[in-house]
């Protein structure tokens, strides 16, 4: 999972493999992280609550 | 007692029945629960497994839940992607079912493996040449995509969303939802193409073994294909089947018409897909490993060639047939015996190519091994029903999931907010509590 | 670097069991298991969950008496090399890295410590040489005295299979190496069930050497993923392309025929 474990081989499959799935980890991630700022930001300049 | 928790403007049964609803389904969990912990403490031989099926029950209803469960991705892919807009009135009940089936997934793993707490193992040491450790990244992935798409559900609770911080995030998830659909269908078609190649790559396995498009077999194509196309049959079925529950209509016809005829088609291309495939499995790939089509069919009490004619035929042509011909699959009856039909073939697919494959024997003075499951093997196999129920049940009653109820079930003029009528009038609109109630 | 044998060169170690020679008498099989520690049941009635590294099958011509036949085929993990080397069903498929095919000796291992139970190795192995720890050992009072040392005890809850007994490969390595050699004879590394053997039933070598007696019988073709020159020898499943390293010898016709699927049996003459 990790260039660390010993299995691991820097060949293609391995790059492929494991590059789609930091990837989607990533998107995932930053759009989590990016989600939660947002709302923060939002709540701190006093929108929502009441409006729906 | 609870009516400040249930969304504006519908009506919901009285507590005493949902809690009952939730006590038989709680009872059925706690059954599935025991069984769980004796696996857990006493080791896998509580199952009726042996080392002639190594895969069995477990591993089919893990391909059978992710298949049904597909209703999620590709609802969301249609909508976020495709730009369905339509069915945002079914996507948020897709989610739902999809994460139902996708945790239920992942528990059965938990216990089917042999020693689960080195679990961790298949992320830590992958073998990326697996097709198995391609189903536990993505399969894992796309559950955190599933909980990702449920959490603003459950942050519209009309007590939550007061919160203003809760109400800024749901809005915020809700805005970026088309990244997380497009990520989590991306995931999808990987997992669930390695599912089927789990199968179709084992080479020592006639039965299973297909030929290969670069690295992946033709079930890896077959099973992403058959996700897509039945997993919203599922969606529509569970629909229907709550609908009946809560003697209301929740979702428009024009919703269910598109889901249905999309679901249709796929089903319809993935049949000739899958036929070309049998056919050139029965007639070059099984041959050339040194097996005829009559052995995999014969001189056993289960599989015969009728096993095929239903997966295939009655359970694979009929539904997707009906599903395309707009005048059926407009009656409701129809479109119900459909989806039911199509149910049954994308899980009965999935057995025979979990059970099947272990059951024929390949060398040549081997035998058919039969095997029917232990009582702990179907316990925790319908521990995530009893599961899914308790979660629909719980979900439908505080979560504004269908977006059309208010609109299709318009309350009583003097009672503007229904979540607060007394529960008299809510008996009265439920004529029939003796069926699961909790849910009406 | 021309010597004799096989010099540093990767070694594919295997066997040719001489099934006219077998009387199916089932020392093989016990020498298996207290040579490798493999855990017993209670009772071992039913053999689809006990563990036989080394499985002895019984093969009939199906002729009445006194035409009737008795053919034994004892059957340990084939260790298949695949297409390409290292391709064997198995290791392909293990998720977690946990059975590995070695290059420098050709046998799949089994690493006990990393397997966590997922059994889709037994899914893959078409020969059933793969067994599942249903239960923790347990061994009859005092018997944990007399175990092989040289092999791990397996818990609950993993695969386990032949080793070709590795450990004494090994042993014998170790040995080697203390002697300053790089290279053992032939007869320094054996596996348990070939020295047990009465009928000298098993022969076990080094595939690739011209000078081990393995060779000499199945006179592999390396061109043919190892295929047998001696028309007497045949591997199981030969179609599947599994390429096992477990070669099997008999005269007798219909044994032959009961090793194959009938009607590949004029396509395997073809190849000969």
């Amino acid at each position: 999972m990790f260039p660390f474990n010993f299995e691991w081989v820097w060949d293609m499959s391995h790059m492929v493999f494991m590059g789609g799935l930091w990837y989607a980890l990533g998107i995932l991630g930053a759009g989590m992280t990016f989600c939660v700022i947002k709302a923060i930001l939002d709540t701190a300049s006093g929108k929502g609550g009441h409006h729906h | 007692m609870d009516s400040a928790l249930i969304p504006k403007g519908v009506k919901r049964c009285p507590i005493w029945q949902f809690a009952l609803g939730l006590g038989i389904a709680g009872a059925v969990l706690l059954w599935g629960v025991y069984a769980m912990f004796l696996c857990w403490f006493k080791g896998l031989n509580q199952t009726n497994m042996n080392d002639y099926y190594g895969f069995a029950l477990w591993i089919w209803a893990d391909l059978a839940v992710i298949a049904l469960g597909g209703g999620a991705f590709f609802t969301g892919l249609l909508k976020y992607v495709f730009g369905k807009d339509e069915l945002k009135n079914i996507i948020n009940y897709a989610v739902l079912i999809g994460f139902i089936c996708y945790s239920s997934a992942l528990l059965i793993l938990a216990i089917d493996v042999g020693q689960p707490l080195r679990s961790w193992f298949i992320f830590w040491h992958a073998n990326v040449h697996s097709m198995l450790t391609e189903v536990a990244f993505c399969l894992s992935c796309y559950f955190c995509v599933l909980t990702i798409e449920y959490i603003p559900l459950i942050l519209e609770n009309r007590q939550l969303d007061k919160v203003p911080f809760v109400h800024n995030l749901s809005h915020s998830m809700h805005e970026y939802m088309a990244v997380f659909a497009a990520t989590g269908a991306f995931l999808s078609f990987f997992h669930q193409g390695s599912l089927g190649g789990v199968a179709g790559v084992l080479f020592g396995r006639p039965f299973a073994y297909r030929e290969h498009l670069f690295i992946w077999p033709w079930t890896f194509f077959l099973f992403t294909w058959s996700a897509a196309a039945y997993g919203p049959c599922f969606t529509l079925l569970v629909t229907r089947i709550t609908e009946k529950i809560a003697r209301k209509q929740l979702v428009k016809d024009a919703t269910i018409q598109l889901l249905a005829k999309i679901a249709g088609w796929m089903m319809f291309t993935y049949i000739i897909a899958k036929i070309i495939d049998t056919i050139y499995w029965a007639t070059t790939t099984a041959p050339s490993l040194g097996f005829s089509l009559k052995e995999f069919y014969s001189n056993n009490p289960v599989y015969g060639f009728s096993i095929l004619f239903i997966e295939i035929v009655v359970c694979g042509v009929l539904p997707a047939v009906m599903l395309v011909i707009p005048k059926v699959r407009s009656n409701r009856l129809l479109l119900t015996l459909a989806t039911v039909l199509a149910v049954i073939g994308v899980s009965l697919n999935r057995w025979v190519m979990v059970l099947q494959v272990m059951a024929v024997p390949v060398m040549s003075f081997d035998t058919w091994v039969m095997y029917y499951p232990s009582w702990q093997e179907v316990a925790t196999t319908i521990l995530p029903v009893a599961y899914g129920v308790i979660l629909i049940m719980i979900s439908y009653r505080y979560l504004p999931i269908f977006p059309q109820e208010a609109e299709l079930n318009p309350l009583e003029p003097e009672t503007p907010v229904a979540a607060e009528m007394d529960s008299q009038e809510a008996t009265e609109a439920d004529a029939d509590p003796e069926l699961t109630p909790a849910e009406a | 670097m021309k010597h004799t044998g096989n010099i540093g060169k990767p070694k594919r170690y295997g066997m040719v069991i001489d099934l006219d020679k077998c009387t199916g008498c089932g020392t093989c099989m016990v020498a298996c298991m207290a040579e490798n520690n493999v855990p017993f049941k209670k009772d071992e009635s039913n053999k689809l969950d006990s563990i036989t590294w080394l499985r002895v099958y019984r093969l009939t011509n199906g002729k009445p008496y006194p035409d009737n036949e008795v053919c034994y085929l004892p059957r340990p993990c084939q260790h298949c090399a695949g297409k390409h080397e290292g391709h064997s069903p198995c290791v392909s498929v293990c998720p977690a890295t946990a059975t590995d095919y070695d290059q420098e000796t050709g046998i799949v291992s089994q690493i006990y410590t990393r397997c966590f139970g997922c059994r889709y190795c037994m899914a893959a192995c078409p020969y059933h040489a793969r067994y599942f720890n249903w239960w923790d050992p347990v061994w009859p009072k005092g018997m944990e005295k007399a175990l092989n040392p040289n092999v791990s005890a397996r818990m609950r809850g993993i695969v386990e299979k032949c080793s070709f007994c590795f450990h004494r490969y090994q042993k014998a390595m170790e040995k080697a190496h203390m002697e300053g050699r790089r290279e053992l004879e032939e007869d320094e590394y054996q596996t348990a069930c070939t020295q047990a053997c009465p009928a000298g039933a098993i022969t076990f070598g080094d595939l690739n050497n011209p000078e081990h007696k393995v060779h000499q019988i199945a006179q592999p073709d390396p061109a043919k993923g190892g295929r047998p020159r001696n028309p007497k020898v045949f591997r199981l499943l030969e179609e599947l392309e599994t390429n096992p390293k477990v070669y099997y010898l008999s005269s007798r016709e219909w044994v032959q025929e009961a090793c194959h699927k009938p009607h590949l049996l004029d396509q395997k003459t073809a190849h000969h």
